[in-house]
């Protein structure tokens, strides 16, 4: 492989992750369609940026950049094209299969310069080795499989004027609406996630469950018997319905682990947990574990993680 | 308002799952049911149906069996379903998929299309978007909530820290994560009325396709090798005598998080 093409959204871990794995196989033009988009892919060592301008793409859902990039792709003709594996990677993933008939995976966690990928799969109870047979090698990279490493660069830039077609102005955003989650990283893409579970016992108990994960940069997930109980939003929720993640840190508190939950979790580097019952299946999983209560354990290590700061 | 339901029959996640010796999902040594994230979208779709009329069409592409999933669907309420199947399916990739189901779709008339956000097997996330760029229809996905608005529809796209909302003309296509509602149970009412319900069945040639288009040959994609990733084994546990936070503390020092 020499010419690899890699999306670059504005933000966030996974395109650093991608560009890094990009580097890996060739040479890398990344596509951004804004400043901090074009200086991630600089410090992330790309050799071109295609600075896209394209009047009037953010107020619309998906279809304008992925005409931009379907465009590009014809144009450029890559050996490789990868995306970061979020939600827009996979839609930007889809548009651009059919657009250009090619094979596609999702969710690499590997590749290499032969065109052989890696991916877990059945929530990380089998590795796959996989090959595009057809078209290029277009995929998605999984979020926390690649660590990201910065190689600074100074890439040759070519503005790409796009006008944004009316069939692309179809599905608009109207409306941006953050949440309360603070600072916090994205679940998916989280290095730590710190979870509770129905052994937290009430919604305003978690909010124990966010200073740890706080104390430790990370993000907030819950278990679907949390957030059945209402404990927290449904859409914090790790296991197979919710969010898969993989962090390097998983930490487990009042989960038992049952398997709804450890398919969306068990990736995960290094997992801790926390639980009163000692034949909880997730002790059975994890790297460290104490039994016992997570009132008195959780509030003690946060304590002893703040001294050690 | 004509909604037309995609799902997909899936082998249980909550049991071990395996491919066969082809490399394939194996799905005659599974239990197979309808795939997890596919009943918040037929509850979704018979909400829609119960606030604003119209029908509830299941598609289905997969073997016979995956009847029982169709049956479901029609318990649960879904006027009528069409199962694509045929021998030559074994084997396609997603993009032979979203052809197949294309097809099927182009025979129907539909306002809304409603998916899972992902299969429970797969979980590639990719189906809307296929056919959105197959069929020319806006797709909206990964929403948690569908109203209505004017002509079109109004949905809030899930996000990490928050969510978006979008709207859409008609015809479109949406995908539902499970935040959106709490699926239905099949009543015996249901069940009993679910057996007089039509379900067309389709092969390839009825849908136009010629099977040489689709099926194991036909991949764009091929898996070489599939290993079980060894189980993980637990490490060290301890109980809390007083000292358990601060253990726990020491570990994350030892493992450099802190």
């Amino acid at each position: 492989m020499a010419d690899i093409l890699v999306y670059v959204p504005n933000s966030g871990k996974s395109a650093a992750e991608t560009l890094t794995l990009g580097r890996s196989l060739g040479q890398v033009s990344a596509v951004a369609f804004d400043d901090s988009a074009a200086s991630l892919a600089a410090e992330y060592g790309a050799a071109k940026v295609y600075r896209v301008t394209a009047e009037g793409a953010d107020d619309y859902f998906v279809d304008p950049k992925a005409s931009v990039l379907i465009d590009l792709a014809g144009r450029v003709g890559p050996d490789a094209f990868l995306l970061p594996g979020t939600d827009e990677g996979r839609a930007l993933v889809a548009r651009l299969a059919v657009a250009l008939d090619s094979g596609f995976l999702t969710d690499v966690s590997g590749l290499d310069a032969e065109g052989t990928a890696t991916q877990d799969i059945f929530a990380g109870a089998t590795v796959t080795t996989s090959k595009i047979t057809k078209g290029i090698n277009l995929a998605t990279v999984k979020p926390g499989a690649v660590n990201a490493e910065p190689a600074p660069a100074e890439p040759e830039t070519e503005a790409v004027d796009a006008a944004v077609a009316e069939t692309d102005k179809r599905v608009k955003i109207a409306e941006r609406v953050d949440e309360p989650a603070g600072d916090r990283p994205g679940l998916a893409e989280a290095d730590v996630v710190v979870s509770g579970g129905r052994g937290v016992g009430s919604a305003e108990d978690f909010a124990l469950i966010e200073r740890v994960a706080d104390a430790l940069g990370g993000a907030v997930g819950a278990s679907r018997a949390a957030t059945d109980a209402g404990y927290y939003p449904h859409k914090f929720q790790v296991g197979q319905t919710g969010t898969t993640v993989s962090p390097q840190l998983y930490v487990a508190a009042g989960i038992s682990g049952a398997i709804q939950h450890r398919a969306g979790m068990q990736t995960s580097r290094v997992i801790v947990a926390v639980n009163k019952d000692v034949d909880a299946p997730i002790f059975g999983m994890s790297d460290f574990g104490v039994v016992g209560d997570l009132f008195q354990v959780l509030p003690q290590a946060l304590e002893e993680i703040e001294k050690r700061k | 308002m004509n909604i037309v339901v995609l799902v997909k029959q899936v082998p249980d996640s909550g049991l071990a799952r395996r491919l066969d010796e082809q490399l394939r999902v194996d799905r005659n040594g599974a239990n197979n049911v309808m795939g997890e994230l596919d009943e918040y979208a037929v509850e979704a779709a018979l909400q829609l149906k119960e606030a604003h009329g119209g029908e509830v069409t299941v598609v289905t592409v997969g073997p016979d069996q995956a009847s029982d999933t169709v049956r479901k669907t029609l318990a649960m309420g879904a006027d009528k379903a069409v199962h694509v199947v045929d021998d030559a399916i074994a084997g396609s990739d997603a993009l032979a998929t979203s052809k197949i189901l294309a097809a099927a779709l182009g025979r129907l008339e539909y306002d809304l299309i409603v998916a899972g956000a992902e299969s429970t097997d797969s979980g590639m996330g990719v189906m809307p978007h296929l056919l959105a760029a197959r069929l020319g229809v806006p797709a909206a996905t990964g929403v948690r909530k569908i109203e209505l608005d004017g002509d079109g529809i109004k949905v809030e796209h899930q996000r990490d820290n928050g969510y978006d909302v979008l709207t859409a003309s008609l015809p479109a296509i949406v995908s539902v994560w499970d935040t959106i509602n709490t699926p239905r149970y099949s009543s015996l009412k249901g069940i009993m009325a679910a057996k007089r319900k039509p379900v067309e069945t389709l092969s390839l040639s009825d849908l136009g396709i010629d099977p040489s288009e689709v099926g194991a040959g036909a991949a764009a994609t091929e898996v070489r090798s599939a290993t079980d990733r060894p189980e993980r084994t637990a490490g060290q546990i301890v109980a809390d005598e007083g000292e358990g936070g601060r253990a726990l503390a020491e570990f994350l020092a030892v493992e450099k998080f802190i």
